[in-house]
């Protein structure tokens, strides 16, 4: 669904990222994980050119992502994201946030968008927090708003970077809980995580990236018990 | 002390007349100025290269010369090159909105800057195009965030305004000075101008604070 040949990317003179090249198919729940700076948080930018790549080609479907010509807007709307510090909108209401892009971008009359956006919130568990302003919520709250925003757009393929790495710790398991009903819809997923046992549990494919380079691509059961590369045992060593 | 009101009275509602000529001014160059600012800030974070050296140019241009100049080219100068006069009213729109367009654009430019690199991209990755992402997310967030200093640049307005004095429009400063004239007596015309100036600015403060409380209750 998403395929990714040699990519590359620097900021400055910083190489970030060194010749990547994976797939991601539909239905596949990928997990990519990797020290702090490792760019698996460019790696998965790259994909909706929230980050333009410096070299290398990026394909969604039978789209090439990274052609200038091609029209990158009408491919985000199938791509939903969510972020660490959530972004969502502060002036406007839950539900707003939700129906916004549905009836701007697709041009969605006001009730559909808004049953729509009422029906995901109820799924997310706060349906009763509507009308309330983005402010008002915990982090945890929010980060499930924006879970529910990125899916009012019905999406393909959702990418979450590392959507639980500014909660409180006892917010991390409402939001993880969300992300594995959706696993459980078939959702197409790439999340960036320091979420070990979510990955282990919910995840198809685990990448491990390290210093710009994908270093592993195993299913979870092999990486997290038997990692290949010495660099991934570190890594593992240190996080478990 | 010499200070008699008693004079000047029965020439107050004659001054008080200005206040419609410079509520309208202020208002039209206001407008001008607010619109002409936000297409500025618009050209200065554009990716054309051309289109933010022209913004950068007008500011520096506006902000660098007096305003009492700008108005008096526009007035006396102006019709040389147009071939047809111009009277004091729109002249004075004219004047005041294209100089204020430069302070205005600083200011929602900084806004539009200090607003979360995040909106923007959140808004990117859902697909909305740059025209309603500026329009509905970003801007109203910096209008927010910049309407103490938006207020402010509009009180500078009104009091700047009493410039127009010089073209001779009928406002408030221009009536003061002309009953000064008639009288021989221009302390209490004068005092009383600054009372009606006050007291607009004042009327404009306590607005500018309750559409401030209005746009917090997000928060």
């Amino acid at each position: 669904m998403i395929k990714v040949t040699d990519l590359e990317k620097s900021f400055g003179g910083n190489t970030v990222l060194k010749g990547i090249s994976t797939e991601i198919k539909e239905g596949e729940v990928v997990a990519i994980i990797g020290p702090s700076g490792s760019g698996k948080s460019t790696f998965l930018r790259c994909m909706n050119l929230l980050e333009t790549p410096t070299k290398g080609e990026i394909w969604y479907r039978q789209t090439e992502v990274t052609d200038h010509k091609v029209d990158i807007m009408s491919i985000r709307q199938n791509i939903g994201m969510v972020f660490q510090h959530f972004h969502l909108f502060p002036h406007k209401t839950v539900l707003e946030n939700l129906t916004y892009a549905p009836m701007t971008v697709k041009g969605m009359t006001t009730e559909e968008a808004e049953k729509i956006g009422l029906n995901l919130l109820s799924k997310v568990g706060l349906a009763e927090k509507a009308a309330e302003y983005p402010n008002r919520l915990s982090g945890g709250q929010k980060q499930r708003v924006a879970i529910a925003r990125a899916l009012a757009m019905s999406p393909e393929v959702m990418l979450f970077d590392e959507p639980t790495s500014a909660l409180d710790p006892e917010m991390v398991k409402e939001v993880l809980d969300v992300m594995k009903s959706l696993v459980q819809t078939g959702m197409t997923m790439a999340i960036v995580t320091h979420e070990m046992g979510f990955a282990r549990e919910v995840a198809d494919r685990v990448l491990f990236l390290d210093d710009g380079k994908l270093v592993e691509d195993s299913p979870p059961a092999q990486f997290f018990t038997s990692p290949r590369s010495s660099r991934a045992k570190e890594f593992l060593e240190k996080m478990l | 002390m010499d200070l008699d009101f008693t004079q000047i009275a029965p020439s107050i509602p004659y001054i008080l007349k200005g206040l419609g000529i410079t509520i309208q001014i202020v208002l039209a160059a206001a407008l001008l100025g607010f619109t002409l600012g936000i297409i500025l800030t618009l050209f200065k974070i554009s990716k054309f290269r051309l289109l933010r050296w022209f913004a950068d140019g007008y500011t520096s241009v506006f902000r660098g010369t007096p305003m009492v100049l700008q108005l008096l080219i526009i007035y006396y100068g102006l019709p040389q090159i147009i071939g047809f006069e111009i009277t004091a009213f729109p002249a004075a729109v004219i004047a005041f909105g294209m100089n204020s367009a430069a302070y205005i654009s600083e200011i929602i430019r900084a806004g539009i800057l200090a607003v979360d690199k995040g909106q923007s991209e959140a808004s990117l990755a859902l697909g909305i195009p740059y025209r309603p992402m500026m329009k509905d997310i970003i801007l109203p967030q910096a209008m927010k965030n910049i309407l103490p200093a938006l207020m402010n640049e509009f009180i500078t307005l009104t009091k700047e305004s009493a410039v127009v004095t010089v073209i001779g429009a009928m406002d408030v400063m221009r009536r003061a000075y002309i009953v000064g004239g008639q009288t021989y007596r221009y302390f209490e015309p004068l005092l009383i101008a600054g009372i009606i100036y006050y007291i607009l600015v004042m009327v404009l403060t306590i607005f500018g604070k309750a559409i401030e409380r209005r746009m917090r209750k997000s928060d």
